[in-house]
């Protein structure tokens, strides 16, 4: 059974500065008074009375601000650090993805470099040998493995990595940011293997500051801030509090703004805006285009248009929003300002949709 | 990384954990002899002669100060060239595995806060690179004995002195020198965990053990012999205090275990025996200190 179990753990760095660092203050301080004695080492508490209990098929997203600690955290999942207080018990073959550029050899093949992955990963070279064309075939890299990996682009070794742990049915699967480097086409790929590898029987834990790939890898979610678990939840929950807006709304406006130019069109004018926001009306079926939204509820018709799950037009009055119950701040600030939203969801786009530019046009055209 | 069924830190600081760390290093194989012979490959990349160079410069060095000590000390090249080049030979493998040893995870810190791998896998990656290294300037020993072997065959003295003592020449107990590697080996491993672990902690050890290596150098009977101290004060130097120069330094006697059987010098067991007590305390200390120390090493390095 493949499982985490953290309980009350900290991770205590001490720093030593140049001076603590050497032996001569420890014995000058012994000798001579007590210099070395009484200036403790000081410490960073990276990690502060962390409780986790993850299980297998569990695909946990961590969010945090940059130093809250969420690599630190991978790094006590995999068994790298082992708490300096409390328990970490890790059960499975870990398999982490971290900093891409350790431990590979620039001047050698692609091809060797997946040796090389193999062997930190415990593997044994005639266990890859087996492997490589499967890894060749979903990287999508073919006879560029021959190449030595300095002539690798960032994307291209993403894809290496990403090939070779998930060939070898890691149990425990920890991967840092970093792999959004890869295009969208490869994500897709990658995520329908990461999924099955989870499936399968495994784990994984992905740190990551991009709310699409969050979403579409992980089923949980764990807000790190400050070294602590601040919340704990699905990745949707976590991520409304983190970012104070509800992802799946602007993610959901997205694909609404993208259908918005094919759609009814019946936006009154300077509707552009609500585009952004009826998105999560034509996803949930929650009417976009409540009294209290204003007058660009009409807007919001644009996506409720064709090819939308349910899509209702009623509206409620005054809950644009797709849940129709919480957040009436992101409410009010996306039918405040639709310009706000869709500059959101665009820069969250990773399908890179041209919606955000034609939606002012479905809106405002018609 | 392949780890062990459960990781409980609760038992992190104990002697199980510490075993099993030797163990699963020792079993990824694989992946510190790559290591290793990459560490080789990347030192020599784009050279035309490539480790090569390895066996030249001691082949050099070896043959420079054969010539010239040889004189110095009125000792037949015959004989001394083949002493300091094994001397050489065994020296350098001790000094890089103090040198290079208490480097060891300073150098992997990447490594060891990326990968859940056991601490033994780098201390491996030392020793088998320094044995690669052993291994290229062991060609220049085979190339010397080829050269010299007609004078070394038979009961020969180092140095040109009445009162030099006779070593007995190249026989079967040359083949001493196989176990000897071997327990050179096993200090290797250990040296490096030690004092690897001791040098993430306090950075300046591993600047002491580069500051005191050429001293120690020129202190252990390398370029000059025993035979020379014999030769200058007379028999009581084999056996008076001035012998504690050499006798109180452990190096002297691991290097003796080798060199003296390839050389086909004068064997001793008393060498032997101080090598192994040396190794089963070196063992000891560095069991407890993996066993306190072992999960600190990612926080220090």
């Amino acid at each position: 059974m493949v499982s985490i179990e953290v309980k009350n753990a900290y991770v205590d760095f001490p720093i030593f500065d140049a001076k603590t660092r050497s032996l001569k203050k420890r014995m000058l301080g012994k000798v001579g008074g007590h210099i070395g004695m009484d200036s403790k080492v000081p410490v960073i508490e990276a990690l502060h009375n962390i409780n986790l209990s993850l299980s297998e098929g569990d695909r946990v997203g961590l969010v945090g601000h940059n130093g809250a600690g969420k690599s630190t955290l991978l790094r006590l999942l995999s068994g790298i650090y082992e708490p300096t207080r409390g328990t970490a018990k890790i059960r499975g073959r870990v398999a982490p993805v971290f900093d891409l550029g350790v431990g590979m050899d620039n001047e050698t093949s692609g091809y060797e470099n997946i040796m090389v992955r193999g062997l930190y990963l415990g593997m044994t070279r005639k266990q890859m040998e087996k492997r490589v064309d499967d890894i060749a075939d979903f990287t999508e890299l073919g006879d560029y493995l021959q190449m030595p990996l300095r002539t690798y682009s960032t994307g291209m070794r993403v894809r290496l990595a990403l090939g070779v742990v998930t060939s070898i049915d890691p149990e425990i699967l920890l991967l840092d940011e970093g792999i959004g480097a890869v295009d969208a086409a490869f994500l897709k790929k990658a995520r329908s293997r990461l999924v099955d590898l989870v499936n399968r029987s495994g784990l994984l834990v992905f740190a990551s500051h991009q709310d699409g790939l969050l979403m579409d890898l992980c089923k949980s979610a764990v807000w790190m801030d400050g070294g602590q678990v601040k919340q704990q939840g699905s990745v949707r929950e976590v991520l409304t509090e983190y970012k104070g807006v509800d992802p799946f709304e602007k993610r959901a406006a997205r694909r609404g703004m993208k259908k918005g130019p094919g759609g009814k069109g019946k936006g009154g004018p300077g509707a552009g805006g609500p585009g952004g926001k009826g998105g999560p009306g034509g996803r949930k079926g929650a009417g976009a285009g409540g009294p209290g939204t204003g007058g660009q509820g009409g807007g919001g018709a644009g996506r409720t248009g064709p090819g939308q799950e349910k899509a209702a037009g009623g509206g409620k009055p005054g809950g644009g929003n797709s849940d129709g119950t919480t957040q009436p701040n992101a409410d009010s600030k996306s039918t405040a300002n639709g310009g706000d939203t869709n500059s959101a969801a665009a820069s969250n786009a990773t399908t890179g949709n041209p919606a955000s530019a034609s939606n002012p046009a479905a809106g405002g055209g018609q | 990384m392949t780890h062990p069924a459960a990781v409980d830190t609760n038992t992190s600081r104990t002697f199980k954990r510490a075993f099993g760390d030797l163990s699963a290093g020792l079993r990824s194989r694989q992946l510190w002899s790559h290591l290793g012979w990459q560490d080789i490959r990347q030192r020599y990349r784009r050279s035309a002669l490539g480790p090569l160079w390895i066996t030249l410069s001691m082949g050099i060095t070896a043959i420079g100060l054969g010539m010239l000590y040889s004189q110095l000390f009125n000792a037949p090249i015959s004989a001394y060239v083949p002493y300091i080049t094994t001397g050489f030979l065994v020296w350098n493998f001790i000094m890089s595995s103090l040198n290079e040893g208490s480097k060891t995870f300073i150098r992997n810190a990447g490594l060891v806060k990326h990968l859940p791998a056991p601490l033994t896998v780098y201390a491996l990656r030392t020793t088998w690179r320094l044995s690669i290294i052993f291994l290229h300037n062991l060609a220049v020993y085979v190339i010397v004995i080829a050269v010299f072997f007609t004078s070394l065959n038979q009961p020969y003295k180092l140095i040109s002195h009445e009162a030099a003592m006779e070593h007995p020449g190249l026989s079967w107990t040359s083949l001493l020198a196989i176990p000897g590697l071997a327990l050179l080996l096993i200090n290797g491993v250990w040296v490096a965990l030690l004092f690897g672990i001791i040098s993430t902690r306090f950075r300046d050890v591993p600047q002491f053990i580069d500051s005191i290596s050429s001293l120690l150098f020129f202190m252990t009977p390398i370029v000059w012999s025993v035979d020379t101290l014999i030769a200058r004060f007379g028999e009581d130097a084999g056996t008076g205090p001035r012998t504690l120069i050499y006798q109180l330094n452990p190096m002297y006697h691991f290097l003796q275990t080798v060199r003296a059987p390839l050389i086909g010098g004068e064997q001793s067991w008393t060498h032997w025996y101080i090598a192994l007590a040396v190794t089963v305390i070196g063992w000891c200390l560095t069991l407890v200190v993996l066993r306190n120390y072992r999960a600190r090493v990612s926080y220090w390095v």
